[in-house]
């Protein structure tokens, strides 16, 4: 058999924890080959010592059926393994051109000679069609665009063997869909590439054969077209996992959230939302469906309080909160699992049960006389702790830091639910996790629908705006297309409505 | 690794090499440092003078500690300091009170001042996000130039142009119990305004909701706004009470150390607090114990310079060595972990990728 890239019986071990334990991975020439793996089961560690930054503790490593050493990413690089990073390295200021050549300068008589390379670029862009213009600006073009760069750089560079590391996390839906046929071309063109992901969808949709891997090990190699996604996540997990989301039949009650005609500008001072109006009643969650950075942010804000709004107001509960500072509105009954964890919603050096107090810390029993009372915080703490299986190395004394991405969103969920808000508003509440945490978090925004709570999500991925919400509203460059029964649409729908065609059925 | 063994560790090497360049320069270290620690260490008076000495360092790197520990860098504390101590001076020159209610009232404006210095750069940070870094230290120079031209003009000493009036004794922090206790040193009420404000920010940063506030917004600026905590306030208040603690140190040491006021200088012991807070890993006894060790190699160099061929000089240099080996305690970290690693024979680089898995397997 012709493999590119064989790892045999791979071994490595950290002091105190076995990362990789006889994992082997062997890729064939001119497949798309996936490697599937909860956060933490090993992924990373076994691209690590493909490309050089780790080596094996045990275990063979063969290139074109030739056993090799790889000591550092330069020998990968001489071996045609090129490895596109989930965050980009790319330079800013420069253009795409020069940030591929960075590092491999092609030199005429001792200057830059930047055509030669740009020709190259424009060449390679259009053999392989990633449509990338070779003069643009980094900071002038998308994110999608931008990893095309960095695919570029590496098809530069003469990689055979791509790693692409989870590298839909950034991108939009229709990105999705140009990187997956930008992969398809690589394959015919004759490379080969590892896909390192845990979204079973993007497997179905390109890979040939998928190699699994639960806490260090191999679980198995599968051919993706005879296997079904349940199947696979059940390698994963190590458990049968529930795709559909089990929920009743909403029942919605009085009216909790009324935005009217909100008009909200983005911090480069344009109208971001524009007149955007929206209902939101009790035992319903709407969820909203758009292209990332079509107003969804600042619809979010001026909700929450982060962001004044131009003009046009929010009622929560029949009073008007469009005036109120962020601590009123939260004491009125808002909670909000922010979109970005890290930056909004912890404090990550704050040890869990500080984190768990973020915007309670107030008021008694959590504190009495402007002093914290250390024994209340505890006990808050392990109660969230436990109800939602938050998980860390020394419970509620663990600093947020070190704690994993999937164990972070529960803490914010766990502390906003907590606080038992009328309105809940979930932001991107499963990004970036694994199919474990996302089946537990879907679970648990349900049943705060079930309890007679107003849920507003938003949310990139379709599917899961599909999946969890009674209503769909579909925003657009900042306005409301229209809003649609869930039951009664399809990815189709939305996808057309996201792009901006309207649908003439009003809210349902 | 433990914030203070890095701090001993720092210590240790700066007192290593600061043996190194005493052998270099044809000196016994051995000798060196015995007269140095003697020198700051070796009779109840001695001991005092020590204490005298450390009291504005606890002061100034208390400072600096606290704006540290919520998100501030004040480089401001020299300037803080000095015109804390200036409003204290004023205060002590032309207000007769019972002694009392005088030093209570010159604390109090010492505190004022300093703080009033350095809300300028808060409400400056919070309103318009001018760094703190570049308008603390224009302020240095604003009380540097206040003081040059106010002390002459209105509080001028009897014979010197470049010196306030020297303070009646009921207007400065001598207590002569505490003299008699030490055997005539210097040491002085200021001391005990040291010790208090230790606890005092021991208390509100580890204790208090206010701390907790402002910690949060130091930490991070965006959750702590998300939480609903009014951020530009607590970036002003921060300031507030870290010039004002910076102003105290004002008044220990020229209402305490010194009797009077010069002009042209500013105090160096607002500089040495960002050393002293760095050493003490920005926590308020942390800050005590290095700013004590700090009076005991100032007060201790002119001991050994007296005793021997030694240069006092060597005594700054340890210091400086110090403060280099504190301020690049990462790089002590990672030869500390590679030498543990190591000793437990698996390649170096695991040592950093431990923790980041040993996080994700939390989760799995």
């Amino acid at each position: 058999m012709d493999y590119v890239v064989e790892m045999v019986g791979i071994r490595k071990e950290f002091p105190g924890i076995v990362a990789n334990d006889d994992i082997t991975l062997q890729l064939k020439r001119g497949e798309i080959h996936a490697l599937l793996g909860e956060n933490g089961a090993g992924k990373s560690t076994l691209m690590s010592i493909l490309f050089g930054m780790y080596q094996p503790d045990r275990g063979v490593i063969k290139v074109n059926g030739r056993e090799v050493r790889i000591s550092n990413p330069n020998v990968a690089n001489r071996l045609g393994i090129g490895m596109v990073h989930q965050h980009f390295k790319l330079v800013e200021a420069f253009t795409v051109t020069e940030n591929i050549i960075l590092g491999s300068e092609t030199r005429r008589v001792g200057m830059l000679d930047i055509r030669t390379a740009a020709n190259r670029v424009e060449a390679l862009s259009k053999q392989y069609g990633l449509n990338v213009d070779p003069h643009a600006k980094i900071e002038d073009i998308s994110v999608g665009m931008q990893q095309r760069v960095e695919i570029l750089k590496m098809l530069y560079r003469d990689a055979e063997v791509l790693i692409f590391d989870e590298p839909t996390a950034v991108l939009t839906p229709q990105e999705i869909e140009d990187l997956q046929g930008i992969m398809k071309n690589l394959v015919q063109e004759g490379k080969s590439i590892i896909l390192i992901t845990h979204k079973l969808k993007e497997i179905k949709a390109v890979a040939d054969r998928c190699t699994v891997i639960r806490r260090g090990r191999t679980i198995g190699t599968v051919d993706v077209a005879d296997t079904s996604r349940e199947t696979m996540a059940e390698m994963m997990v190590g458990r049968s996992v529930s795709f559909k989301v089990d929920k009743q039949e909403s029942r919605p009650g009085e009216t909790v959230l009324e935005i009217r005609s909100l008009t909200v500008k983005n911090s480069k001072k344009v109208d971001a939302l524009k007149a955007f109006s929206l209902e939101l009643r009790a035992g319903e969650i709407v969820g909203i469906a758009g292209v990332d950075g079509n107003g969804q942010t600042e619809l979010i804000e001026a909700i929450t309080g982060l962001r004044q709004a131009e003009s046009g107001s929010v009622i929560l509960n029949g009073k008007d909160i469009t005036g109120l500072s962020v601590r009123q509105r939260n004491e009125s009954g808002i909670g909000h699992i922010p979109e970005d964890r890290q930056k909004r919603g912890l404090v990550l050096d704050y040890t869990l049960e500080e984190n768990l107090i973020l915007e309670i810390y107030k008021r008694p029993p959590y504190s009495k006389n402007g002093l914290l009372q250390r024994a209340a915080i505890r006990k808050h703490a392990e109660h969230i702790i436990q109800s939602f299986d938050v998980r860390s190395g020394e419970a509620g004394r663990s600093i947020v830091r070190s704690m994993s991405g999937g164990n972070q969103q529960k803490a914010i969920i766990g502390r906003e639910v907590e606080r038992d808000p009328d309105l809940l508003i979930a932001v991107q509440p499963t990004r970036g996790l694994d199919v474990g945490s996302i089946e537990y978090i879907h679970r648990r925004l349900v049943e705060q629908r079930d309890k007679g709570k107003a849920v507003l999500l938003v949310s990139l991925e379709l599917d899961e705006v599909l999946n969890l919400s009674d209503r769909i509203a579909v925003i657009n460059n900042g306005e409301l297309v229209g809003v649609v029964n869930a039951s009664e649409t399809n990815e189709q729908e939305l996808g057309l409505m996201m792009a901006g065609y309207h649908k003439e059925e009003g809210s349902a | 690794m433990n914030n203070s063994i890095k701090s001993l560790l720092a210590v240790l090497f700066g007192l290593l090499a600061g043996a190194l360049l005493m052998a270099v320069t044809g000196h016994n270290p051995v000798e060196g440092y015995k007269f140095l620690i003697q020198g700051g260490l070796k009779s109840p008076e001695r001991i005092g003078n020590t204490l005298a000495t450390a009291t504005p360092l606890i002061l100034t790197g208390l400072s600096v500690a606290f704006a540290f520990r919520t998100g501030l860098f004040n480089i401001g504390a020299a300037g803080q300091m000095l015109f804390g101590g200036f409003c204290a001076t004023a205060v002590g020159l032309s207000v007769d009170l019972p002694r009392a209610l005088l030093l209570t009232l010159m604390v109090l404006a010492g505190f004022i001042g300093g703080a009033l210095w350095a809300l300028i750069p808060g409400i400056l940070k919070a309103r318009y996000n001018v760094h703190e870094v570049v308008s603390t230290i224009m302020m240095n120079w604003t009380a540097y130039w206040t003081v040059y031209y106010v002390i002459p003009g209105y509080f001028k000493g009897e014979s010197l142009e470049t010196e306030s009036r020297q303070l009646p004794p009921e207007a400065m922090l001598h207590a002569s119990w505490l003299s008699d206790m030490f055997q005539g040193s210097y040491i002085n009420l200021g001391f005990f305004i040291g010790v208090v404000a230790v606890l005092v920010v021991a208390f509100l940063i580890n204790k208090t909701t206010l701390g907790y506030e402002l910690k949060a917004v130091g930490f991070n600026r965006h959750s702590a706004e998300y939480a609903g905590i009014a951020v530009k306030r607590s970036i002003v208040l921060s300031m507030f009470i870290a010039g004002g603690i910076a102003g105290l140190a004002g008044v220990a040491q020229y209402a305490g150390n010194a009797s009077s006021l010069q002009i042209g200088v500013l105090p160096s012991q607002g500089f040495d607090g960002i050393a002293v807070a760095l050493l003490g890993a920005n926590a308020p006894l942390g800050v005590m114990v290095s700013a004590l060790f700090f009076g005991v190699l100032y007060s201790g160099r002119g001991f050994m310079n007296a005793m021997t061929e030694i240069p006092p000089e060597i005594a700054d240099s340890i210091i400086a060595i110090i403060i280099y080996f504190a301020a690049t305690s990462i790089l002590i970290e990672r030869l500390f972990r590679k030498w543990k690693v190591r000793k437990s024979r698996a390649p170096h680089s695991a040592a950093n990728k431990k923790q980041g898995e040993r996080e994700h397997v939390d989760n799995a």
